[in-house]
């Protein structure tokens, strides 16, 4: 059965597939690759360019990447787990490390990997301009149907709760679409709330609004405070700066070690600045080869970051480099919601990264898999129970489209600057404490009742509207979720609850719309309130 | 952010309005993309690399725009540089701009060894010359030795 794509000009696109995709990054496209392999009918739906769009096109990911020779797999899940501080799970490591293993090769055809000094072929390390455009290939090789510059807006549901598709906008011909599908798989990335984290400017939380519109559960929201140096000015890649020295105002060092809370604290108290004269020969020979974008923004600066002092800003990677998401039920991605997967950085990482960030190779190999994963199984979903296009279906847009009040004009940029006065400052979301994240909370829950209460946006504008929606929504899960767990594990660090504490070594759940709730995964010990 | 198309450059082909993930460019009345959103630039270069007639400047600066000089940017070589280390198109067989990502893995590793062992030796010795505290800023406390977890 072909997927239909009918224009009924004029109104809305209508489109029938088996299985919807929505977004376009590497998780998306391995989801859409698999699904049509698995012999699905897929669309995927991309709010940008698949190819440019999400942060892997911007980036260079190194993946997860163990031999099954000897005790190197065991090894290596035994070190992240005790590194996850109790929250991973061996099993999904395992399942990450082999899948990531045997399909990188499979990208051959369309990615021309490297060959090292050695002659051997490197599968794990691509550059991602050219990752992204091999899997836009992939995918339609694999006869994918790919729409660009088509944001989703809300998801669709039917009777049962079970995920029926999406309402969209081709935001480039202002036409509105409808999608209907057996089956829907979020891979909307984590959300880096407008920080100006390199290629995070399509990572909106879109999908964790959608999600929790939509009913499901959410998890590890709470590690969501991932941070990463560059030049004040412009977000860029970051090999560079392991080689960094870095100095206060008075040209003083800073004893900044890699990944510590020195350089976020040296930051609050005033401007620190970065020299790279470290960086080896053999580094600035290969850098334009390794990272064609590092050095960009420098050049056009005038600056010559191997000499010359800049100053530095810590860039908020929110859920993308932090770990929450959408939680996983089974092993092939379901969501809590019948019908819907959840892909990449949508979903929650703890499973292979536990408390503390899964770094660019594991989320990596994440995104890689769990695309792989449920695109077999939202195919397998959809071959069984059809699409189902004959039943009803109801869109579960709210804010920025229905109003739960008055529809008045709202000031977007403000309630946007509200949301990231809270949950960008190192102060506020690195340093965390609970009097603390209890005054953001009231201050998102202002921003939320503005953009809920009263936003009613259309066309184009409705993007934008859903976008700051997204936000605010993510911002208040990250905080409640902070606030609710009341010690300090993994990247969560609370100055009024220094300790790690044995009773709360287990996930924590979130959702709700206008009442957001939490609830440990496993109820034991531990019995958090709604906050 | 985005600052310029070079006109005479520019072939009307609008690739780089199909290929822009915050949907910034749209065509212009002659066909050369304008700057329509340009509040929506997250200044991530991939117009650059998706304009093969190399007409495309994109400023170094995320949140301001500067007034550049049209000539003088044809005139830097700045044009088209991203596309040809990048290894692009016409650039894809040139050895010279052949991808070496592989290396990013062994760079960062060797980097934060040679930093985080060049940091110990300076925090060893302040340890035996003793140092002035170093202030910390109102409520934002370090979190004590005693509770540091591992670090993956």
């Amino acid at each position: 059965m072909a997927e239909t794509v009918r224009s009924g000009a004029p109104g809305p696109l209508q489109i029938e597939t088996d299985v919807l995709v929505v977004r376009g990054g590497m998780a998306a496209c391995s989801a859409a690759v698999s699904a049509a392999k698995a012999g699905a009918r897929v669309v995927l739906v991309d709010k940008g360019y698949v190819g440019t769009s999400g942060v892997t096109a911007t980036g260079g990911p190194g993946h997860w990447w163990v031999s099954p020779k000897g005790s190197a797999r065991a090894e290596a899940i035994e070190k992240h787990w005790i590194a996850g501080c109790g929250l991973a799970d061996r099993g999904w490591m395992e399942r990450i490390i082999d899948t990531t293993w045997r399909t990188l090769p499979t990208l051959s055809p369309y990615y021309r990997f490297d060959v090292n000094e050695r002659g051997q072929t490197v599968y794990n390390a691509l550059r991602g301009p050219e990752y992204l455009r091999a899997l836009r290939h992939a995918a339609l090789d694999a006869g994918v149907t790919i729409l660009d510059q088509s944001p989703v807006l809300e998801l669709l549901l039917h009777d049962d709760g079970s995920a029926a598709g999406a309402n969209g906008l081709r935001r480039q011909s202002q036409q509105p679409y409808t999608a209907r599908a057996g089956a829907v798989i979020l891979a909307t990335g984590g959300c880096g709330f407008l920080g100006g984290l390199l290629g995070s400017g399509t990572n909106t939380g879109d999908g964790h609004l959608m999600a929790v519109e939509a009913g499901a559960e959410l998890s590890g929201m709470e590690f969501s405070n991932a941070y990463s140096v560059s030049p004040r000015w412009n977000s860029t890649r970051t090999l560079i700066y392991a080689y960094a020295r870095y100095y206060d105002a008075e040209g003083k060092e800073l004893d900044v070690l890699p990944r510590n809370g020195v350089l976020g604290r040296a930051l609050i108290e005033g401007p620190v600045y970065a020299r790279l004269h470290d960086c080896p020969d053999g580094l600035r020979k290969s850098l334009p080869q390794i990272q064609p974008m590092t050095l960009l923004p420098f050049v056009r600066k005038g600056i010559d970051p191997y000499s010359d002092p800049f100053e530095v800003k810590l860039f908020a990677e929110g859920t993308i480099r932090g770990t929450g998401g959408l939680r996983i039920v089974g092993d092939h991605c379901q969501t809590t919601i019948g019908g819907l997967f959840a892909a990449g950085d949508t979903a929650t990482r703890e499973l292979i990264a536990g408390a503390v960030s899964g770094g660019g190779s594991p989320n990596s190999a994440w995104a890689l898999t769990s695309g792989l994963l449920s695109g077999q199984a939202a195919a397998e979903l959809a071959r069984t129970r059809g699409r189902r296009v004959s039943e009803k279906a109801r869109a579960q847009g709210t804010a920025g489209l229905r109003p739960r009040s008055t529809a008045r004009r709202v000031d977007r940029p403000g309630v946007l600057k509200v949301a990231q006065d809270e949950i960008l400052p190192l102060d506020k979301n690195l340093f965390r404490s609970g009097p603390k994240l209890r005054a953001s909370l009231g201050r998102l829950e202002t921003a939320w009742r503005e953009i809920r209460d009263h936003d009613q946006a259309q066309g184009a504008d409705a993007v934008a509207a859903r976008e700051t929606a997204a936000v605010v929504a993510t911002a208040r899960l990250c905080y409640t979720a902070a606030l609710t767990r009341d010690e300090s594990r993994g990247m969560h660090e609370r100055s009024d609850t220094w300790a790690e504490r044995p009773d709360r070594a287990r996930r924590l759940l979130i959702g709700g719309l206008d009442d957001v709730w939490t609830r440990p995964e496993a109820q034991e010990g531990w019995k958090a309130t709604h906050v | 952010m985005f600052e310029l198309i070079v006109r005479d450059r520019c072939t009307g082909c609008n690739r780089c309005v199909e290929a822009c993930p915050t949907n910034v460019l749209e065509p212009g009345p002659d066909k050369v993309p304008v700057a329509a959103r340009i509040e929506q630039c997250q200044t991530c270069f991939m117009c650059e690399l998706y304009c093969a007639s190399d007409a495309i400047y994109v400023g170094p600066d995320r949140d301001e725009r500067h007034a550049v000089n049209e000539a003088e940017i044809v005139a830097s070589g700045l044009l088209g540089q991203f596309r040809r280390d990048s290894g692009w198109d016409e650039w894809a067989d040139d050895p010279r701009y052949r991808c070496q990502i592989w290396k990013l893995g062994p760079y960062i590793q060797a980097g934060f060894k040679q930093s985080t062992e060049r940091v110990q030796q300076r925090l060893a010795r302040k340890a035996v010359e003793p140092v002035a505290a170093t202030s910390s800023v109102g409520t934002i406390a370090a979190r004590p030795e005693s509770s540091l977890k591992r670090n993956p």
